[in-house]
């Protein structure tokens, strides 16, 4: 029989919890059978660094800061596909809730104003990502391909997806499984 | 013998006087929609229940029945452009499920299931939008007002009172309550009234009350919302 | 009553006993209170919250809607500049940051003593002698830099609105084509008696005059033989949209009546298509000729309460049709017993606009009459059958009345025999842009939009919007094409553009226009707009990819398709139009890269630089990410 080329997939979480990658490892026994139809490149689950060419990137978390934007387009030059894995990197999702704040309110609270804080300066370091004024979901920077909501989605929800995906198929999630919480 | 018209092929008999979408519900079918509401006089604002009927884009809420018309709802171009209309809904108010009380009973969101949408797709407009927690019981959270104007209907048309209504123009829409403080302590609203049961969405919430039942067991989280006959979607008043 | 504000204790009680604390009169009390007061404030709501017996969150609904209504304070001089693209074009964009900066004040802003505001609205009705303001609802047209000088240094010097020297505030008409109706030297009263003689002949006075007694249908030979005529002259509604005028008094006039109820006539000069500028002109020298259609329309559908819907941007005429009205009345062909007919009874009221172009939208405007917001009904019933209070009601445009009391005068076939076939009579073109001689010109239907150019003096055009943003655009090849129903219809506006104007930029303009008069009721045009307002801005600020493109083509069916009412459904005509005529426009506009951020990257690290006064390389983000690449 015919062995298919393993799809090459990397990983990531942005301005997430790591939550939907912990989802991704509920797939449990399934994950048996991912190994022989994907290699991963940059993820943490290999410990990578830097993403290399791919068949797929999938994206946990939205953009809250530059260095967000900057791996988000080293994935989107580097893979074929993109996937928005959860909420957060398909609408904002939590951290997205700071939007009704003004920046520089929220930093003057966090730095300056809150009680018991000895110095009271705003970190200047260059080695620090600025954060952005408000937090984005992926496709509003770079096109997504394929989203996958859920915060997280549940592991039955990834699995699905993927097959569809290696499959050569749009993902679809039906009742049960298309879940924005 | 009952006039009847078709909805998809299949023949839907309705009374003299019944819209559209009232003659398909009598029969089970679903028609997405929200802010239509069985009890309330049809608002057409939402778009969501739009049919072709004869070829022509029409809101099924406020389209009266009559003989031999062609109804076609669930078509994939319908769909489309009603899951489009829902990402619309979405991108214009600050819709964050996981962080929402009302997420499993929420009409938005479960249309949104059933209509397979899997991303807002547009650009957010993350409005400010700041809640109102004036009331001892209520609390009212404006980020997911999709102006169905359900609450404003049931306010004036069953409690008598004007408690809500919409104020603004244009994208700068909002419902505001009947208070020259602008706080929902300062109207005459009380528990009973209907205005805080019709809510389809997480605006209109009672205090303490939230995450009560357990992922799983909400409404919509036992059957898709094309199953739920339509009901006033906030749980019963129950019980402290 | 009120011991907080003495000014609202002073001004509210007159308004609310001249409007009788009619709550249907809202907009109207509004209006005057705004006028008076500079603004509605919360102390005035108290009071007319009490006095009209509403709710007080409906009165906030109605106030909040109107842009002429303020429920913050904007200052004791209110400048609007009209931001129509023919005045983009004449330099109003300058002429406002001119403004701005004389006054020290920011646009959209009160200035920090009080004294003024400046902003943009949507098109005030003076194409032809543009760019034109709005200050406190009084227009100043043919703006120049002059004239900007001198107003500020009337406002600075506080001088009252009434102290300013008149030539400010002189509107021309610019006729430059006269026909039939601009021609006419109709006596008040003449097409009454020629539409009662032409029925009269079998001498039942009582025949004739029975739907307004009764305000019951009358029989054939009564005030029917009017409709009759209107039928046989083919006339169409010069509002835009050219439904039949007699087959929708027919109905009307058909319409049951309760006890209690009567039929309504509406005249809608809610001219607020930008561009158009015709109905100024009719109310201005010809409002004899528009009553008398409208009582026409009263006589031929036994109405007895008549409305004339007057924009806002039109208040200046307002003291002048108030005296033409009483004219009338003393001269017995309005009121009571109009021409000395026992029981033919009839009267128009004038209510004003406050600032809605949807309210020009028949439904909206009835909600409006009625003092609520102006969001269009849903149909069926249409306001032939339930209008005004519910009650059978028609709604017409002021031209559509001028043509009806000349179609009484002088009969139907007369007037079918000008014009085409399907489009019988002539149109008032409201000619403004690129154009030697901007004004009105009345052609017959028919004519060629090439004609109609050589006789205003355009020359080298690229394109005219005809009917304004919810009409049609048509370029050089189209010159042939004829103002007609049955193939370009106008409601009334002419925008001529030239070939050194940027068509994509016309679009813009109207798309702006579209989501800022979007009145919120349905998701598709309150949010769509938007979006493609958002789209649009994108392409123009050199950030819209082919992506965008493709999104725009959505949102254009999205609109048509699933839109409560015109408004929704035009909001993407220019842009479908002008991407087919001059796509090269868009795509030059478009970057060569697939997609692009939605916002600008690099600003929005610019609260954080700030904070954190960093300015390293870090602390920046390129537009592009190619640019990035090493």
């Amino acid at each position: 029989m015919e062995t298919k080329r393993k799809l090459r997939v990397a990983t990531t979480s942005l301005a997430g919890c790591f939550g939907c990658h912990m989802s991704f490892l509920d797939i449990d026994e399934h994950l048996f059978e991912l190994v022989e139809l994907i290699e991963f490149d940059r993820s943490p689950l290999t410990d990578i660094k830097v993403v290399g060419d791919c068949d797929l990137g999938i994206i946990e978390g939205g953009l809250c800061n530059a260095e967000n934007v900057h791996i988000l387009r080293e994935f989107r030059a580097r893979c074929t596909k993109l996937v928005a894995l959860g909420a957060c990197a398909v609408n904002g999702g939590l951290p997205a809730q700071r939007n009704h704040l003004k920046l520089t309110e929220i930093l003057e609270e966090v730095y300056h104003t809150s009680p018991g804080l000895a110095h009271g300066l705003i970190p200047n370091d260059p080695e620090l990502p600025l954060p952005l004024n408000k937090v984005h979901p992926l496709h509003e920077v770079v096109k997504i391909d394929w989203f996958i909501p859920g915060c997280p989605p549940s592991g039955e929800a990834i699995w699905k997806a993927l097959t569809d995906i290696v499959a050569g198929r749009d993902p679809e999630l039906g009742f049960g499984t298309l879940h924005y919480d | 013998m009952s006039a009847t018209f078709t909805l998809d092929g299949k023949e839907v008999p309705f009374r003299d006087g019944q819209t559209i979408i009232q003659a398909a519900q009598e029969q089970g079918a679903w028609i997405p929609h929200l802010c239509y509401h069985p009890e309330f006089k049809p608002h057409g604002s939402c778009k969501l229940c739009t049919v072709t009927v004869n070829g022509r884009h029409m809101a099924s809420c406020t389209t009266q029945a009559t003989a031999g018309q062609v109804v076609e709802s669930n078509t994939e171009a319908l769909n489309d452009e009603r899951r489009t209309l829902l990402q619309m809904l979405f991108v214009e108010g600050n819709h964050f499920c996981p962080s929402c009380e009302k997420s499993g009973n929420c009409k938005l969101q479960a249309t949104a299931y059933e209509l397979g949408m899997m991303t807002p797709h547009f650009d957010h407009f993350y409005p400010s939008r700041p809640v109102d927690a004036s009331h001892p019981e209520i609390l009212l959270d404006f980020n997911r007002c999709i102006l169905c104007s359900l609450c404003v209907r049931a306010s004036r048309d069953v409690d008598k009172k004007f408690v809500f209504a919409l104020s603004g123009r244009g994208i700068g829409t909002k419902l505001i309550v009947n208070a020259a403080s602008g706080r929902l302590a300062d109207t005459n609203v009380a528990m009973d009234d209907k205005a805080l049961e019709v809510c389809p969405v997480g605006v209109i919430l009672r205090k303490r009350h939230g995450f009560a039942v357990p992922i799983g067991e909400r409404t919509y989280d036992k059957a898709p919302i094309s199953e739920c006959p339509d009901y006033s979607p906030l749980p019963a008043k129950e019980e402290a | 009553m009120n011991d907080k504000d003495p000014a609202v204790a002073a001004v509210l009680p007159p308004i609310l006993a001249r409007w009788q604390d009619d709550p249907t009169a809202l907009v109207q009390i509004l209006r005057e209170v705004q006028e008076q007061l500079d603004w509605i404030s919360p102390e005035a709501i108290d009071v007319i919250e009490k006095a009209l017996k509403l709710p007080r969150s409906k009165i906030e609904g109605v106030a909040s809607f109107y842009s002429f209504f303020y429920t913050q304070p904007r200052g004791r001089y209110r400048v609007l500049f009209s931001d129509n693209i023919i005045e983009r074009m004449q330099g109003s964009v300058a002429l406002m940051e001119r403004m701005c900066k004389c006054l020290w004040v920011e646009k959209g802003k009160v200035s920090e003593d009080g004294l003024v505001s400046i902003d943009t609205t949507s098109c005030i009705g003076m194409g032809d002698q543009g760019p034109a303001l709005l200050v406190n609802n009084r227009v100043v047209p043919k703006l120049t830099e002059a004239r900007v000088d001198q107003l500020c240094e009337l406002i600075r010097s506080e001088v009252p609105l009434a102290d300013w020297p008149a030539e400010l505030f002189v509107v021309e008409d610019n006729i430059h084509r006269r026909d039939v109706l601009l021609d006419s030297d109709l006596a008040p009263g003449d097409a009454l008696r020629a539409a009662r003689e032409r029925a009269s002949h079998d001498g039942l006075d009582a025949a004739n005059t029975r739907s307004w007694r009764e305000g019951l249908p009358g029989g054939l030979i009564g005030p029917a033989s009017v409709i009759e005529e209107v039928r046989r002259a083919g006339l169409r509604g010069r509002g835009g949209a050219g439904f039949s005028t007699a087959l929708k008094w027919d109905a009307c006039r058909n319409a049951p009546v309760a006890d209690g109820k009567e039929r309504i006539v509406v005249c809608n000069a809610d001219e607020g298509e930008p561009g158009t500028f015709k109905d100024r002109v009719l109310l201005n020298s010809y409002a004899d000729l528009v009553f008398e259609g409208m009582t026409v329309a009263a006589y031929a559908v036994g109405a007895t309460r008549g409305f004339l819907y007057l924009r806002g941007e039109y208040r200046y005429l307002l003291d002048q049709l108030h005296a033409v009205l009483a004219r009338r009345r003393e001269a017995g062909v309005l009121g009571r017993n109009i021409l000395g007919i026992a029981g033919a009874d009839f009267d128009i009221e004038i209510h004003l606009g406050a600032g809605a172009y949807v309210c020009g939208e028949e439904s909206a405007l009835i909600e409006s009459l009625e003092g609520k917001r102006g969001t269009p009904r849903n149909r069926p019933p249409f306001p032939v059958t339930n209008g005004y209070l519910d009650q059978p009601t028609v709604v017409d445009n002021v031209e559509t009345f001028a043509c009806a009391a000349m179609i009484a005068l002088k009969g139907g076939a007369w007037f079918a025999g000008i014009g085409t076939e399907k489009s019988s009579g002539t149109k008032l073109l409201s000619i403004s842009g690129d154009v030697a001689k901007p004004g009105i010109y009345e052609f017959p239907l028919g004519i060629s939009v090439g004609q109609v150019l050589e006789a205003c003096g355009a020359s080298g055009t690229q394109a005219v919007q005809v009917g304004g943003p919810s009409g049609t655009c048509v370029n050089v090849a189209e010159f042939g094409r004829h103002i007609a129903f049955e193939d370009v219809p106008s409601a009334g506006a002419f925008m001529v553009f030239d070939s050194t104007r940027d068509m994509f930029e016309v679009a813009r303009n109207f798309v702006h226009f579209f989501a800022h008069e979007s009145c919120g009721f349905c998701t598709p045009c309150r949010v769509g707009t938007s979006l493609l307002k958002n789209l649009m801005d994108k392409l123009a600020n050199g950030h819209g990819s082919p992506y965008d493109f493709g999104e725009i083509e959505n949102m254009n069916h999205i609109l048509q398709q699933m839109s409560h009412c015109g408004l929704g459904h035009s909001a993407c005509n220019p842009v479908l139009d002008t991407i087919a005529r001059f796509r090269p426009a868009y795509e030059r506009r478009l970057s060569n890269v697939n997609y692009e951020p939605a916002f600008d990257l690099d600003r929005a690290l610019a609260p954080a630089r700030l904070m954190t006064g960093r300015d390293d390389e870090g602390a920046h983000l390129s537009v592009h990410f190619e640019e990035s690449q090493p």
